[in-house]
């Protein structure tokens, strides 16, 4: 069973950013890049899987320029089998990931996807549904637990009101939301040790033609500031003359 | 033609709607799902299925919008913009991206435009044309269990007054009785942090923040949080914000309206008793 886990390169979650100063991005020199987060809890639990079942291989595949090789190299220390770089220097929206996924997906034949819910740059929650719908596969998103039992995945996923459970017959797609495990740490001798691994390269399947232009990034207006108070007192009268404490 | 089909989920996502129809300026009619629990993999094509006739479909932002209408983006090819917060034309949008941090001005190059939005920017008002139900077939995915608690609060996302903890609040029986507690006397929701849901404090559809829900309250009592970028995106449409933290260097103090430095096993019992609960 092949497991393809994609890999999207993003700005350190932790990481204070701001846009350009001509608005029309987000200023990332001097910026470290990571997985995904979501990604990384992906790989994570697909390397999991492998640890148990030896018939396993987990694929891990990455959009975009020459850099992700640096997350696909954490990849394939995490656990990866090998990897592929779709390599190429144009934006794609989330429906131009979908695309490139699914040719990848198809091309090595695999079993499942398993994916982030979000990339926490873009936030568009977008790419693993989009891509699914393509395929014509199942899919279970915000994943807190996954088993598989041959070939069907049983999924606890976490909704607005609490849980559900589904079952899916495989080929599928899943995403991983926060709960579904906590990756390992890497350290570096472990990336440099993955350097035999191997990791393709190729182009990508089709241009990048987006549904989506981006016209402008700006920072969010902060809230006015606000004040200390020094009692409970203070903060009742306050709250009840601001109208929001009956 | 320009029109928009808003998918109700909720019943009130059909006046929610409305506000959006408003910016826009396109008239509008609603296709219900409310009470629906179709896999996405059903919904969607049923959805898509229906979109003869309009340039637009939209649904407000929630996990169950985003997992289906994604997926009918999917399938039609849609130009697809999560979490809308604004709309300057029918095809110039404004979203938050980077955990909130930067707001994004996006247009749309192609059609069908499918949307999710945050209803607090839209409180304009329009009539709805037709109410149609969705009806979809049986689905690939099977669902087999679910684990759905209907408490009596009201919902987080579209409360008056949210009462929040964080990891200081130890455990699940805690956190009920000192954040639940203040929230029943408020007639609020209670919300948590990703802290607390991760070590088992509060369930998980209390998550407020980036990866949670999003809530736009009159008041919003933080209680033991720090003030992460990451749940600080949940909670920035709130009117006013409360921040009560031991930590006089908290980040929260940056943010909140109003702070109290203290401990909040005592400051809580301490409000009850001023607001004579
Ligand atoms: C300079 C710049 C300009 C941009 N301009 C535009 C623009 O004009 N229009 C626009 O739509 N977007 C633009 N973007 C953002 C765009 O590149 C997004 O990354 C894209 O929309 C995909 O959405 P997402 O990653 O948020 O998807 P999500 O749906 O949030 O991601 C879900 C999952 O998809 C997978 N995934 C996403 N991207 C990749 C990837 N590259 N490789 C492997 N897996 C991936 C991951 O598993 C991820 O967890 C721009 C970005 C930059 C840096
Ligand atoms: C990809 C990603 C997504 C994330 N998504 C979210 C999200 O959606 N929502 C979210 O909330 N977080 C999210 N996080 C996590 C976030 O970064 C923080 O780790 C988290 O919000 C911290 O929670 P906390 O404030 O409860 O805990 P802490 O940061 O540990 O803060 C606890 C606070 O309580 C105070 N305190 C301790 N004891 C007391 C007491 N007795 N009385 C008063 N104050 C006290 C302390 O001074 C401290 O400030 C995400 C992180 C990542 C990487």
């Amino acid at each position: 069973m092949i497991i393809l886990v994609p890999v999207k390169r993003v700005v350190d979650p932790y990481a204070r950013v701001k846009p350009l100063a001509d608005g029309s991005g987000i200023d990332t020199s001097g910026v470290k890049f990571e997985i995904n987060p979501f990604d990384e809890i992906a790989l994570e639990e697909a390397v999991r899987h492998k640890e148990r079942d030896p018939n396993i291989t987990v694929l891990a595949v990455s959009i975009g320029a020459s850099e992700c090789e640096e997350q696909l190299r954490k990849a394939l220390a995490m656990g990866a089998d090998r990897a592929i770089l779709v390599e190429t220097a144009e934006v794609y929206d989330s429906l131009g990931v979908a695309v490139e996924l699914k040719a990848v997906a198809q091309a090595e034949n695999v079993d499942v996807i398993l994916m982030g819910k979000q990339a926490t740059d873009d936030d568009n929650n977008q790419a693993a549904q989009m891509l699914a719908a393509k395929l014509g596969w199942p899919q279970a998103t915000f994943a807190a637990k996954v088993e598989f039992a041959g070939r069907t995945a049983k999924v606890t996923r976490e909704t607005d009101a609490g849980e559900e459970t589904l079952e899916l017959d495989l080929p599928a797609v899943i995403t991983a939301d926060l709960r579904l495990n906590e990756p390992r740490y890497i350290a570096l001798p472990g990336i440099i040790k993955a350097r035999s691994k191997p990791l393709d390269r190729r182009a990508p399947s089709a241009p990048a033609q987006s549904k989506i232009r981006r016209l402008k990034v700006e920072a969010t207006p902060p809230r006015a500031a606000g004040r200390k108070v020094g009692s409970i007192d203070e903060l009742v009268t306050e709250l009840k003359n601001k109208g929001v404490l009956a | 033609m320009s029109k928009l089909l808003v998918v109700a989920f909720n019943e009130s996502d059909v006046s929610a709607g409305a506000g959006l129809a408003a910016a826009l300026g396109l008239p509008y009619d609603v296709l219900d799902a409310v009470g629906s629990h179709a896999v996405a993999d059903a919904l969607a094509p049923a959805i898509a299925g229906a979109l003869g006739g309009y340039s637009h479909v939209a649904a407000v932002s929630s996990m169950r919008s985003k997992d289906v209408m994604a997926r009918v983006a999917g399938i039609v090819d849609g130009a697809m913009v999560t979490d809308v917060i604004a709309a300057q034309s029918a095809t110039v949008f404004q979203r938050p991206i980077v955990a909130g941090t930067m707001i994004e001005t996006v247009e749309v190059l192609g059609s069908p435009t499918v949307l999710t939005f945050r209803p607090a920017g839209f409180k304009g008002s329009a009539e709805v044309g037709s109410r149609t139900p969705v009806t979809a077939d049986a689905g690939q995915a099977r669902r087999v269990g679910a684990n759905e608690r209907q408490g009596g609060r009201p919902d987080l996302t579209q409360a008056k007054v949210v009462v929040s903890g964080g990891r200081p609040l130890k455990d699940a029986a805690t956190f009920e009785s000192v954040i639940g507690g203040l929230a029943d006397a408020l007639g609020g929701a209670a919300g948590a942090t990703r802290a607390a849901v991760d070590s088992g404090i509060a369930p998980n559809e209390l998550q407020v923040g980036q990866t949670g829900k999003i809530v736009a309250p009159d008041l919003y009592i933080a209680a033991g949080i720090s003030g992460s970028t990451q749940h600080m995106a949940g909670i920035k449409d709130s009117k006013v914000i409360v921040a009560i933290n031991k930590d006089p260097d908290a980040p929260i103090f940056e943010f909140a309206d109003y702070g109290l430095v203290a401990d909040l096993y005592e400051a809580i019992p301490a409000l009850l008793a001023a607001i004579g609960k």
